[in-house]
């Protein structure tokens, strides 16, 4: 097991002081190292076929390649913004592919790979960020939920939809998607109460990509976050967030755990975003090259390609597919992002609720003769 | 060949400018799509703009170091022929980017991945402000405009923002903002413990069936969303007595309206005579009204009440009451004939405790409560209301006076708090504000004695052996004759009718 180095671990909590009655050392977990070297961990077995390999191999390529295009599509104004995952695949991917198809995601604004695992469309993840609808996929179908923009407010949904599935009897369960910024939320601690409360079916996957926008987790937190899981009452793991493989082990127990009634598992992915927040952001302003250099060693892609090469698990006819079919799934992405038409502006009115009201009804009449009342009527 | 032109797109939110820091291509070189073109300082962050098309460079717009605004070209690029870029076949971008195109279309269909809409470019986002010059489009005259107006009467966005849309097939009651409904949902002042203090009291009302209980607030609490809830409260149908059909049993719009024509129909069959005079007026009994009928039906069918009248020539109070307003103690305060009468009955019960307490049903046991929080009846304009004075047995004359003016002014604006209501001992209701002489009060549920006070009226008196124009007044006490019998009724009442009589007599007490 290689541990990371100790600049990017988190022992000095309070800057400045030595904090010596905190763990200087965290127990990640980790089954392939930043080299491609496999390596077993005692509690987390996995066993994985060699096409197994390949298809995480495949979506962790296609993933990033969707996120590169939206990103440049943003730049070409094609898109209002866009929250780029990069550096997170292996996080995403891992958790997603952990999950049974009858369990249910509930993600936050950047689980791009969640979604894809999800079988969701990325043009229907486009149109959210074109601003064209509040996403085209449908939640109970992929099992995977809209997304909340509201910082941490999904913990909270996906407490009360695992409680749901509780008095349902249901043998599913529930991930939950947050970032290390919003253990910082209420919200989000509500919902781990209620969690332990209750041993709801769900399971907590934060992502710790290092920085809430631009504020870096030291300032934010004393201990290592999964060491807060402890104070709920239910088991916290920190898993090395580029290593596909561990994720994909790590999340698969906790859901399991939390099927079988054992309730809420906190999960750590240890990871970091290579890119910026947004589209609206610029991290050069408040984290280092040097930071952004020790990390790219650390690469998700690169450890599992490196991987399935020496171990010869795949060839380069392998490696060349997936790069075509990345370029092909961009190339769709492009031009079905810039074929979208606009949509009718009284379609607002449709989805707010299940059922239309009487209010929004009146509403929705008054606009559209609003906009008929002109002589050059658009629709 | 198809030349096209790179705007400057938004490339943060809300952005208007920015400055083209330095060009990565030259005129004549081949780009592919995404290649980075230029690096673009905005105030957010300084970003490349990847090229959206695959091609030739044909001119740099702006030289580096310059300032752009958003939505100005930077960029023409030659595509080549046709289907030569990367970006689908798309019109040349230097198209105005609005208006009417894709008409008639269905937002869904071709949502994605359908063919290029003909001759439109425009993108929802990312080219920030607008170009092109902003004009008003003219309206229809006369037909849409009527045409507007009659799809939303009472509506006007125009003005205000605060005019909201009446429903459109509401006839019924205004919507108006409701009292709380004080006996099953506290919702001021207090929060979570005045609703403990509210269950609780809900459940001692279950231990002590009859007496004091709201009807209809038994078993869970009925499903139906908060638009229906609000819906029904309007119309003033308790959720409780409707079955739901919708999903799990929820009440819906339509199970309301059903129970409002139920209601309308039996009411018509039961109350014939009532329902047929002219120009009647139907008004849902919700709010104070509601839990006023309440408390009177429970009160007056629990407690057995007794009442006793007595006439108090008051002539030497009313000319105390003139000089005790000019002592300085008192200045500042209302010394009004019905301070006297509480400062009377906060004495009269101290002689005779059994007078403040109350009946407990499920313990079978007198409770002689410890200290006197003196209700004080209040028409109000949300309805009558009994706030009281807690532990008004302790307060100075002026203190009595001061917390008399402002329980009367803060239930005149309708700002009573739960807690002010709550835990009355003993009532005086001063109906002789109304002009009326007496009358047979109902007791405030779960107290033992209210006394009505009337008005004071220059009548012929016979005093010290002659007929005189003096100041009178009525006296009725109401009691429970569970726990005061008539002997201990009447000296309550002897007594505080002779302070009044003879205030000096109060020095005895």
């Amino acid at each position: 097991m290689t541990a990371l180095p100790e600049t990017t671990e988190m022992v000095d909590p309070v800057p400045g002081a030595d904090a010596p009655h905190l763990p200087q050392r965290s127990q990640l977990v980790q089954l392939l190292t930043p080299e491609g070297e496999r390596v077993e961990h005692p509690d987390y077995a996995l066993e994985i076929s060699d096409e197994e390999l390949r298809d995480l191999y495949r979506d962790l390529v296609l993933v990033r390649r969707w996120d590169v295009e939206a990103t440049a599509l943003q730049r070409q104004g094609e898109l209002g913004i866009w929250a780029s995952l990069l550096g997170q695949e292996a996080a995403q991917v891992g958790a997603g592919r952990a999950m049974a198809a009858s369990d249910m995601a509930f993600p936050t604004y950047r689980e791009h790979g969640v979604a894809w695992t999800r079988g969701v469309d990325p043009l229907h993840v486009i149109s959210l960020f074109r601003g064209v609808d509040n996403g085209g996929w449908d939640p109970v179908a992929t099992g995977f939920n809209l997304y909340t923009v509201v910082i941490g407010a999904q913990t909270l949904h996906a407490t009360g939809y695992a409680m749901g599935l509780q008095r349902d009897g249901a043998e599913n369960a529930t991930l939950a998607f947050l970032g290390d910024g919003a253990t910082s939320q209420g919200e989000v601690n509500e919902a781990m109460i209620w969690a332990a409360s209750f041993s709801a079916p769900v399971v907590f996957f934060c992502q710790n990509n290092q920085y809430a926008i631009s504020v870096p987790l030291e300032r934010q937190s004393r201990v290592p976050l999964y060491q807060r899981a402890a104070g709920f009452g239910f088991p916290g793991v920190r898993v090395d967030g580029n290593d596909v493989l561990a994720v994909l082990a790590v999340t698969r127990q906790a859901l399991q755990a939390a099927r079988e009634g054992q309730g809420p598992t906190f999960i750590e992915a240890f990871t970091y975003r290579m890119g910026a927040h947004t589209t609206s952001d610029d991290p050069t302003r408040y984290r280092l090259a040097s930071e952004l250099e020790e990390w790219k060693l650390r690469d998700p892609i690169a450890r599992l390609k490196a991987h399935l090469s020496r171990q010869d698990k795949a060839d380069a006819a392998f490696f060349d597919a997936v790069e075509r079919e990345a370029d092909e799934l961009a190339e769709r992405i492009r031009s079905g992002t810039v074929d979208m038409p606009d949509p009718d502006p009284a379609s607002m009115f449709d989805t707010v609720y299940a059922e239309q009201t009487p209010w929004l009804a009146a509403q929705r009449d008054e606009f559209v003769a609003y906009r008929a009342s002109f002589e050059e009527a658009g629709e | 060949m198809t030349q096209r032109q790179f705007k400057l797109p938004d490339v943060g939110e809300g952005l208007t400018e920015g400055e083209i820091l330095q060009w990565m291509v030259a005129v004549g070189d081949t780009v592919t799509v995404n290649q980075p073109l230029c690096e673009v300082e905005t105030a957010k962050a300084a970003v490349e703009l990847p090229s959206p098309w695959a091609g030739t460079v044909v001119e740099l717009l702006h030289e580096a170091g310059t300032m752009v605004d958003v939505g100005a070209p930077i960029i023409t690029i030659d595509t080549g022929g046709a289907g030569g870029g990367g970006t689908g076949g798309a019109a040349p971008a230097a198209e105005p980017v609005d208006e009417g195109a894709a008409a008639g279309e269905e937002p869904a269909a071709g949502l994605i991945g359908g063919a290029a809409p003909g001759g439109r470019t425009a993108v929802l986002v990312g080219y920030g402000p607008r170009t092109t010059e902003a004009r008003r489009r003219p309206r229809r005259s006369g037909a849409a405009a009527a045409a507007r107006a009659t799809a939303l009467p009472g509506a006007d966005y125009g003005s205000g923002g605060t005019d909201r849309p009446s429903l459109p097939s509401d006839d019924g009651p205004p919507l108006l903002a409701t009292a709380p409904d004080m006996r099953s949902k506290p919702v001021r002042h207090g929060g979570l413990e005045v609703g403990r203090q509210a269950e609780a009291a809900a459940r001692r009302e279950d231990a002590a069936p009859g007496r004091g209980s709201a009807p209809g607030r038994r078993g869970p609490r009925p499903l139906a969303k908060p638009p229906v809830r609000k819906y029904a409260k309007d119309l003033g149908v308790d959720l409780t007595t409707v079955s739901g059909t919708g999903t799990d049993g929820c009440i819906t719009r339509a199970d309301v309206d059903a129970a409002v024509a139920a209601r309308s129909d039996g009411s018509a069959a039961a109350q014939a005579p009532v329902a047929a005079t002219a120009g009647e007026q139907r008004i849902p009994v919700k709010g104070v009204r509601k839990a006023t009928a309440a408390a009177m039906v429970a009160s007056a069918f629990t407690a057995p009440h007794v009442t006793e009248f007595l006439a108090v020539d008051v002539t030497r109070m009313m000319k105390l009451r003139t000089r005790l307003a000019a002592r300085p103690e008192l200045a500042g305060v209302k010394v009004s004939p019905l301070l006297f009468v509480a400062k009377a009955v906060l004495l009269a019960a101290r002689r005779h405790p059994v007078v403040n307490s109350s009946w407990d049903e499920a313990a079978q046991e007198i409770v002689v409560h410890g200290q006197v929080n003196l209700g004080i009846a209040a028409a109000t304009p949300r309805g009558l209301i009994v706030p009281n004075i807690k532990d008004a047995g302790r307060l100075t004359l002026a203190e009595l006076a001061g917390a008399l003016a402002e329980l009367t002014e803060t239930s005149r604006a309708g700002r009573t708090a739960p807690e002010d209501m709550a835990g009355g001992t003993l009532t005086i209701t001063n109906v002789g504000v109304f002009g009326v002489d007496t009358g047979t009060p109902i007791l405030n549920p779960g107290e033992s004695a209210i006394l009505a006070f009337g008005a004071v009226r220059e009548m012929p008196w016979v005093h010290k052996g002659t007929v005189r124009p003096r100041q009178v007044t009525q006296l009725a006490l109401s009691f429970d004759h569970r726990i005061v019998d008539g002997e201990l009724g009447s000296r309550f009442l002897a007594d505080v009718g002779a302070m009044l009589h003879d205030p000096g007599a109060a020095l005895a007490f």
